[in-house]
């Protein structure tokens, strides 16, 4: 079963083959031949869903850094199974869709590159089961999604939104990072089905309450949960294609998957159910209250999305509880919330997923998304009119389309919860079911501007006669996302069965999912059908009277937004980092130098004196030679002297008299090889230096101004490492390990140990060594080189 | 370059010349059992050529050197990458040095080492790059 | 033999120590020269100076002064050549280029 590794890989293999013809020029339109991708995986996932269907799972692992028992090990079950669907089915019908949306004579071969690498790390994402892979994987969607939202990057605003998601995800992603740290702390292991089988260690163990909270803000940030619903609005940016399948489909249904995941631990703790459901109820209700005032399409889309992911946290929030101790008779009415969880993503990425690419196409026919100068187009564009219709009231929850289902199963699952008595504050939980009412309202309200407004009345603004269609071909994937709203509603029950069951089996190992029941049409004059009816009648009231209403929107200026926040805190960190950097890069090496020697005489130095570290002089030494004795001095002395002297020829004799000194020396301690090197480099690097010097006339030393403050500093770094060294040379803590290269005639048939060593036993780095040295020739040759380019026309620069 | 015209260091070069250049050899195969090796043999070897450039001129070593001693430091460092991945292909980690003993007639026995493919390597790249820049730095000033 | 040594390499890190805090490219150049030799006396301190004969294998049984310190002054060495010839031509260039080679002259530009 390595193929579902290779499934993960295949796009990323086909990003590389792009990379690699980057030079061939495609008579065709690239995107046709990427389209084959997720074709295949699609075709690959379903191919696969029976057996999940039947309960069964697919493990594999490869190792990647065994060392650190880093294992590139793949879970299928029926949660990713469901999430590599939708990863795999909406990327064939997005990159039809961008065929035509995205003209050849945009950067193709980039965005495709982008897109691929984002598929094959959001597969990654949902079938990772080693925690570290899975982090990796997710913040290359992050990056990804970075690079998609810049794609236009000579506009202000793709750099301000790709920047802006980027810091917020990065920074959710790392606090999920150290989560999953702490996870392996507690649990003793990186993968998360062994985690899974240890949730009560987790759930007694002291880092139980920040693992919930870094855990979570990894799932808010990606899932765009309130206050981090900041950035998605501005992700918009990007081209529409990507809008549709990062940023409402996939990417920001991460956080989902990882909470879903993540359930059966936490599940059933309070704190966890009181984050989950409340941050949703919150991002439901604040989104949709936004969206209604959003005049570009884009933007109300976006809020949607928002508002939208906000309804699925909060019912896996309730669904949470099912793991709840003293509910364990009624589960199944709890998991049914998670089940409607899922059915809502599934539902949110097709109508909304018709939608993006509605609002792409009359942006691409019109050029413009602005609701103020769009009318009155269902003369011009019937079709992708009746497939906003559709979409929308999808969306509002109306019959006879997917999200009317779903939206019941909402209210059923928030009505549901405030039977039970377990919570201490029972007046919120009654509030649920009030917010999730008026949050729909709101939604029924965005979702009647967005069709209404923009496809009847008269037309106006940038709509003309000549307004048409687009191509077919860029209508196909709309149409058959708005086939498979109505054809969900009609047959809700086979999605469920598949794919919706084996996912929430996946989520609670412990019930039979053949307990959830069906999904009905027709429930009865119940609660949740007046809820809806009463939705309808104060929805369509509030539209009509919408301009009176917006002026609600007053009461919330920007000066108090989260986004003004954000701008604010950016800005002043960007200023404080400056200053900081300005603080101590001062231009000067001497500065930097001065640093670094510090750092030795007061970290290295203070700490050896704080430790007592003891040392002595003179003891266990080696008898000394007269002759040692003579160039051990020589050598002091004439290091004295090399920064005394005044001019340049003998500063660089004194020093090259040291390096023949140093040969001597090597002599003396046995060295032959050594000794030779020396003599024979420091001939030549004398000579070099006398070459570079020679005809530099004025390049004298201006005799260098004596500094009681460097010298301080240099005798304070001398005697620090001479202390130092005595110390070492003092507590001996370990053999030598040279006796195992003295064994270098039986292990490499040689009798030049030091010549071994470099050749057999380290070769590696004498190859190294070789490396290094080769680039250093060439660097010397592209630097005088670079000088020949320069000065052949005397370019003053 | 140098305007040193003087008879006697240009005579004196051109044996002295031929004196390293053996000593450099010598010290390349000798590396194995005594002191010398690739890093020495190859900066020996390089300091004749600074030798000659003290003497003569540029000119005088383009024409009697017609190499591109970078790609002479070039093939060094691939040399020296090539023979690692030699021992990949027969299965054996990377770098793993081996040795053969054969015997020729009247000369007796010889032993081949992978070691002096590699070292070689090195002495090439020494050379090369040594060379290389001494020959930068000259032509520069 | 090692207190001895040690001090030798205490004065050299002072003396290369002083010359990289010079603003003189060519000071600096040499001090980091200096600094070199002081790293391989310390390596050959660290490794000791026991040991009977030099480390080539020979047929009397005997002891070896340590090969490792030696393997890796070796190569220091050598890269210790390249990097200081780089440094040169890129003084050389500084010089060409700004006709200086004092460091305080050329801050090109005050960062933003």
């Amino acid at each position: 079963m390595l193929s579902i590794l290779l499934a993960i890989f295949l796009p990323f293999l086909a990003a590389l083959l792009i990379i690699l013809s980057s030079t061939y020029q495609f008579r065709h339109h690239i995107g046709w031949a990427v389209l084959i991708v997720p074709i295949l995986l699609f075709i690959y996932f379903m191919r696969r869903l029976f057996d999940v269907a039947d309960g069964e799972t697919f493990y594999t692992t490869t190792n990647w850094i065994p060392s650190f028992s880093i294992h590139l090990s793949t879970y299928l079950d029926g949660l990713s199974l469901l999430f590599s669907l939708l990863i795999t089915g909406i990327g064939t019908l997005v990159i039809l869709y961008s065929i035509y949306y995205m003209t050849k004579d945009e950067q193709l071969k980039h965005f495709y590159v982008y897109l691929l690498l984002f598929m094959g790390s959001m597969l990654g994402v949902v079938l990772s089961d080693h925690v570290i892979v899975l982090y990796v994987f997710w913040e290359l969607t992050s990056i990804s999604s970075f690079l998609l939202i810049a794609f236009w990057y000579q506009r202000k605003g793709s750099r301000y939104g790709a920047q802006k998601s980027l810091i917020i995800t990065v920074f959710g992603g790392f606090s999920m990072f150290i989560g999953f740290l702490m996870l392996h702390y507690v649990t003793g292991t990186f993968s998360i089905r062994e985690m899974l089988l240890q949730a009560d260690v987790i759930k007694n163990h002291d880092l139980f309450i920040p693992i919930i909270l870094l855990l979570l803000l990894g799932a808010f940030t990606k899932s765009v949960q309130f206050p981090f619903h900041i950035w998605l609005p501005d992700a918009m940016e990007a081209p529409t294609p990507i809008s549709a399948y990062l940023h409402s489909a996939t990417m920001v249904k991460a956080g989902i998957y990882l909470v879903a995941r993540f359930t059966p631990i936490f599940g059933g703790d309070m704190l966890w159910f009181w984050l989950v459901a409340s941050a949703g109820m919150v991002t439901l209700f604040w989104a949709a209250f936004n969206a209604i005032r959003q005049t570009d399409l884009k933007a109300l889309l976006a809020y949607s999305t928002v508002s939208q992911l906000g309804l699925i946290m909060s019912l896996f929030g309730v669904g949470s509880l099912a793991y709840h101790p003293d509910i364990q008779l009624s589960t199944v009415l709890l998991t049914q919330a998670t089940f409607a969880a899922l059915f809502h993503l599934v539902n949110h990425s097709t109508f909304k997923g018709a939608l993006f690419m509605i609002v792409g196409i009359i942006d691409f026919q019109i050029g413009t998304r602005d609701l103020r100068r769009l009318s009155g187009l269902i003369y011009f564009m019937p079709i992708s009119f009746t497939i906003a219709l559709i979409g929308s009231f999808s969306m509002a929850g109306l019959p006879p389309f997917n999200g009317f289902l779903s939206k019941e199963m909402f209210f059923t699952a928030m009505l549901k919860l405030t039977q039970f008595d377990i919570f201490s504050v029972q007046a919120v939980i009654n509030l649920f079911p009030v917010v999730a009412w008026i949050a729909s309202v709101f939604t029924f309200i965005y979702s009647m501007t967005l069709v209404f407004e923009t496809f009847l009345g008269e037309k106006k603004g940038k709509v003309t006669d000549e307004t048409r269609e687009p191509p077919f071909g860029m209508l196909i994937s709309p149409i058959i996302l708005a086939s498979l709203v109505i054809i969900i509603f009609i047959f809700p029950n086979t999605l469920a069965n598949y794919v919706l069951k084996p996912a929430v089996g996946s989520v609670y190992p412990f019930v039979d999912t053949n307990e959830l029941g069906k999904i009905e049409h027709w429930h009865g004059f119940t609660a949740e059908f007046w809820m809806t009816v009463g939705i309808i009648v104060v929805g369509t009231i509030l539209f009509l009277y919408r301009n009176q209403f917006k002026k609600a929107f007053l009461f919330f200026p920007y000066e108090l937004s989260i986004d003004n926040v954000y701008n604010h805190a950016l800005a002043y960190s960007e200023k404080l980092a400056k200053k900081m950097t300005n603080l101590y890069m001062t231009g000067y090496l001497r500065h930097y130098f001065s640093y670094i020697f510090l750092f030795i005489i007061i970290v290295i130095g203070g700490a050896f004196f704080a430790l007592h570290i003891p040392f002595s002089i003179g003891e266990n030494d080696q008898a000394i030679s007269t002759f040692q004795w003579i160039i051990a001095v020589m050598i002091a002395v004439t290091a004295v002297t090399v920064p005394m002297v005044g001019s340049r020829l003998s500063a660089v004799l004194l020093t090259g008299f040291i390096g023949y000194l140093m040969a001597m020396n090597f002599v003396l301690f046995r060295a032959p090889d050594l000794a030779l090197t020396q003599l024979i480099v420091e001939t030549v690097s004398t000579s070099l230096f006398l070459l570079a010097f020679y005809f530099l006339p004025k390049w004298d030393i201006e005799r260098a101004p004596f500094k009681w403050r460097n010298l301080l500093i240099a005798v304070s770094v001398g005697f620090v490492f001479t202390v130092i060294a005595l110390a070492v040379n003092n507590n001996r803590l370990f053999e030598s390990i040279s006796s195992y290269y003295e064994k270098a005639d039986e292990l490499a048939g040689a009798k030049n140990i030091v010549n071994t060593i470099l050749g057999d036993f380290r070769a590696f780095d004498t190859m190294l060594e070789a490396i290094v040295l080769f680039i250093a020739g060439i660097g010397i040759y592209a630097l005088t080189k670079y000088k020949k380019a320069k000065g052949a026309g005397n370019v003053e620069d | 370059m140098l305007k040193i015209n003087e008879v006697i260091l240009q005579t004196v070069t051109k044996v002295v010349v031929f004196i390293i250049l053996t000593l450099a050899i010598y010290l390349f195969f000798s590396g194995h059992n005594a002191p010398g090796g690739g890093f020495i043999g190859g900066l020996v070897l390089a300091s004749s050529f600074v030798l000659m450039l003290l003497a003569y001129d540029m000119e005088t070593i383009r024409k009697g050197l017609p190499l591109d001693f970078k790609l002479v430091g070039a093939s060094g460092a691939l040399i020296v990458v090539l023979t690692g991945l030699g021992a990949i292909v027969f299965g054996e980690p990377f770098l793993k040095q081996a040795i053969f003993s054969f015997s020729l007639p009247l000369y007796g026995r010889v032993e081949f080492s992978t070691v002096t493919l590699f070292e070689a390597g090195v002495a090439l790249a020494v050379v090369g790059v040594v060379v290389t820049i001494i020959l930068s730095i000259a032509e520069d000033v | 033999m090692e207190t001895l040594i040690i001090i030798v390499i205490g004065v050299l890190i002072t003396s290369a120590t002083y010359l990289l805090l010079s603003d003189q490219i060519l000071h600096i150049i040499l001090g980091s020269g200096v600094l070199t030799h002081a790293v391989h006396l310390l390596l050959m301190a660290m490794g000791g100076f026991k040991g009977a004969s030099e480390p080539i294998i020979g047929h009397e049984q005997t002891t070896y002064v340590d090969a490792l310190p030696q393997a890796l002054i070796l190569t220091s060495i050598v890269i210790n050549f390249a990097i200081t010839a780089f440094f040169l031509v890129l003084a050389y260039h500084i010089y060409q280029s700004s006709n200086t080679t004092d460091l305080r002259n050329l801050r090109g530009y005050r960062h933003e």
